[in-house]
């Protein structure tokens, strides 16, 4: 299956995220990653849906999500066009053995150490998923406690803006 | 570089959506009707607009008074208390407001009346087990995409959330099976969520929405102000199809020659029954009406070929599967129609109007998809199709029809008598059918009665015909039927029932009795849950687990249908022999001043037929049991 990242325009409004979430659920679509937050007008919210779906199903899910009537307005961001970043925080099991073999890793992943103990240190890192991955296995080997991570967000290149456009429409 | 792709630009129409059509009274004079037009085409908000200044009342009286400013006349309800106080000031209220025995019956009963009136059905109920007990009629409507406002009580907003008396988190359990809903707790949001309720509900492709009001913000003050502000940037729905598609559209149907016109609810619930003729007159193409569009179609029009799917006539359901081109309108390709999706109508391209574009491509892959209102479409369709066919000349259709006449010859819808000696329940249904004419009403519950009720009556007109297609919901009939004869008084309705679905939700007799609805109800009573058992007859080695009822010939009849009725102040009869029959509807069609149930005792061995069997391609219809066509006659 392919991976497809929706941006999706919505009124803030309560219930909106348990909609959308109900939605794929009924639907039986597959959430890859879901992340929500205010945007730069107020009263819309804007979405970051990463799904799993073929080309049929991609767009059952975009247009059943369009008639959720909280929906301003579906956008699919390709990797191309747009910019992607997932935020981790990775606690490491880290002493005074490893300590600097652990902290040099993340420099390597311009990662920041935000949290420094006897037996681990709490690595915080942003990037494209891929690139979470590939820090994620590097420190695989010194003992990962925790992984913390939030969904992917997702922004299309070049100076136009989804929620002006969509308002203008409106 | 760009920024990525719009996703389905015809969902993205730049306009604000088409104005809803304005319900028209009976009553009202043609001029006040025009006004209502007029009106209804700037403003989203139903009803004739009437402005009223700001006025401080409480919720409930803005409840009330937004019903009465969009037009509402009738209601279905029952009252609980966290909608107590809505009830107050709607004793005062002219709109008539029909006490139900359950909220079940008052959600169908809405359904009834919207389907018959077109308008926005209106039930109003309690929270906690009064919302839930609507839950099925709103999956109802949903399914069948039926304009319906439910009005919920809730407990105040103060104890949400808190296990209160009577709280049900119905907004979250009815979130699947509504368009919209919404939680007012501020009086002061009551008239625009009211106006945008019965917009949603009735435009685009219509369906329930429900209107959840805290107890507190029906006591609580507020300002009204008439007509509200309706904001809904999200929903904007295309009603004019793309030119170009209705092109593409109209240049294949100017070369196909095996084509059909698959016509479904949506052009009943779009009012394009005369839009429809116009294009199957001009195309010569045969029309199927499924069982949501009965009606939609004259059944005596010659180029009507019947129902299509599981219960269909081989007729449809081949012309379906030989087709070369579906013109499909405002039909959804249910799997009862298609029977498995991947052998339906191997060789047909497919034009697909329907106003969800979701529907488009859902299940059946469109040629050639068109978004927008059938009832705009079809006439801009109908005139491409006429200049194509000046320009390419008609289509010659002689030998498709040649086919298609002799299957409705060699295999017109029919029954046979059964052996126990009992009446055939097709035949009582065909003389309800016959006696009553098309300009009743016929509203039937789930299962065998549905489909021969489906099948044997003549529909000759949209409207005519409310069943519970998608949901297939029991115990529709009594309730949707009251609804019915609640919306178009002056019409015989008739609620043709099974004995089980009958026992669902007969206590709305009552209500009918009482409030002088009399509608009448004809039992189809084979003593059994007939079409689980014609299952089991075929599938199951007759092993007939729990299907007796024991209400028919030779059993204890419990209920007695007949004292049944009477207790509950109808007129009632029991009809067991087939010279009974036309004298029984005739004396039911005499009676108007109560409701009327027969018992028509009836043999629990007659079957559906056509059939095609569940997980077979529809070559495999039978026409009896294990009795498939002979297909050696196809060109």
């Amino acid at each position: 299956m392919t991976r497809h990242t929706l941006s999706v325009l919505v009124e803030d409004k309560p219930g909106v995220l348990t909609r959308v979430a109900s939605l794929f659920a009924r639907r039986a679509f597959n959430i890859n990653s879901l992340a929500v937050g205010p945007t730069e007008v107020p009263g819309m919210s804007r979405m970051t849906v990463v799904v799993d779906a073929d080309g049929d199903l991609i767009e059952q899910v975009t247009k059943q999500l369009n008639k959720l009537v909280n929906v301003i307005k579906i956008v699919e961001l390709t990797s191309e066009s747009s910019v992607q970043r997932d935020h981790i925080l990775v606690k490491v099991r880290a002493d005074a053995a490893t300590r600097l073999q652990v902290t040099q890793a993340a420099d390597l992943f311009r990662a920041s150490v935000v949290d420094v103990s006897t037996d681990s240190v709490v690595i915080e890192a942003t990037g494209h998923p891929e690139k979470l991955t590939a820090l994620l296995s590097v420190l695989e080997p010194f003992g990962i406690r925790e992984i913390v991570q939030s969904g992917t967000l997702a922004v299309g290149r070049g100076s136009r803006s989804m929620s002006d456009r969509a308002l203008r429409s409106a | 570089m760009s920024k990525g792709s719009p996703i389905s630009p015809s969902l993205m129409a730049t306009k604000s959506a088409g104005a809803p059509k304005a319900p028209e009274r009976a009553d009202r004079t043609a001029d006040q009707a025009a006004v209502v037009a007029d009106l209804a085409a700037v403003s989203p908000v139903l009803g004739p607009n009437n402005v009223v200044p700001p006025t401080v009342m409480t919720g409930s009286q803005a409840i009330v008074r937004s019903l009465e400013e969009l037009g509402v006349d009738d209601i279905f309800g029952l009252p609980g208390g966290a909608i107590l106080p809505t009830y107050d000031p709607l004793m005062a209220s002219s709109m008539n407001h029909v006490l139900v025995r359950h909220e079940q019956g008052a959600g169908h009963a809405a359904q009834g009346y919207a389907m018959v009136t077109g308008r926005v059905g209106v039930c109003i109920v309690t929270s906690g087990p009064g919302a839930t007990n609507l839950v099925t009629p709103i999956m109802d409507a949903h399914m069948d995409s039926v304009p319906l406002v439910a009005i919920t009580g809730q407990v105040s907003s103060g104890v949400i959330g808190t296990d209160a008396f009577q709280e049900a988190d119905i907004v979250g359990i009815t979130m699947p099976i509504t368009k919209h809903s919404f939680l007012v707790t501020d009086p002061n949001d009551i008239p625009h969520v009211m106006a945008e309720a019965f917009h949603l509900a009735s435009s685009g492709r219509p369906g329930p929405v429900l209107v959840d009001i805290a107890k507190d913000a029906q006591q609580g003050q507020m300002t009204f102000s008439w007509p509200p502000k309706i904001d809904l940037p999200g929903y904007r729905p295309v009603t004019r199809g793309h030119n170009k598609q209705v092109r593409e559209a109209a240049k294949l149907i100017a070369s196909a020659t095996k084509p059909v016109l698959y016509v479904g609810g949506g052009v009943v619930k779009a009012h394009a029954a005369a839009e429809l003729r116009e294009l199957a007159e001009l195309t010569g193409a045969p029309v199927v009406t499924t069982l949501m569009a009965r009606g939609v179609f004259p059944d005596s029009h010659p180029q009507h070929v019947g129902m299509p799917g599981m219960h269909g006539t081989v007729s449809a359901v081949t012309a379906l599967q030989q087709s070369d081109l579906l013109i499909t309108l405002g039909a959804r390709f249910d799997d009862r129609v298609t029977g498995i999706l991947k052998s339906f109508a191997p060789n047909a391209k497919v034009i697909h109007a329907d106003i969800d574009p979701a529907e488009i491509s859902k299940n059946r892959t469109a040629d050639v998809p068109i978004v927008g209102s059938v009832k705009e479409i079809i006439p801009e369709l109908t005139e491409a199709v006429r200049s194509q066919f000046e320009s390419a000349g008609t289509p010659d259709l002689t030998t498709w029809w040649a086919f298609l006449n002799n299957l409705k010859e060699t295999y017109p819808l029919g029954w046979t008598e059964p052996e126990d000696g009992l009446s055939a329940p097709q035949r009582v249904i065909e003389r309800i059918g016959a006696l009553t004419g098309p300009e009743g009403i016929y509203v039937a519950g789930v299962g065998q009665h549905q489909m021969w009720a489906a099948q044997f009556i003549k529909y000759e007109r949209p409207h005519a015909w409310l069943n519970s297609g998608g949901a297939g919901t029991m115990g529709y009939a009594v309730p949707a039927a009251m609804g019915a004869k609640v919306g178009e008084p002056d019409r015989v309705v008739w609620a043709i029932d099974g004995d089980g679905c009958f026992q669902m939700t007969n206590q709305e007799l009552a209500t009918c009795a009482i409030n002088k609805i009399p509608i009448k109800v004809a039992i189809i009573n084979n003593s059994s849950l007939g079409m689980v058992r014609q299952w089991q007859t075929l599938f199951y080695e007759g092993r007939y687990s729990n299907t007796d009822l024991n209400t028919g010939h030779e059993s204890v009849r419990i209920p007695d249908f007949v004292k049944l009725g009477e207790a509950y102040g109808c007129a009632s009869f029991r009809c067991e022999r087939d010279e009974d029959i036309d004298a029984t509807i005739q004396k039911a069609l005499e009676i108007n001043d109560r409701p009327v149930v027969i018992d028509f005792v009836v043999s629990p061995d007659s079957m559906v037929w056509p059939m095609v069997p569940a997980g077979v391609s529809n070559d495999q219809i039978q026409v009896a049991r294990n009795m498939t066509p002979e297909w050696e006659e196809e060109d």
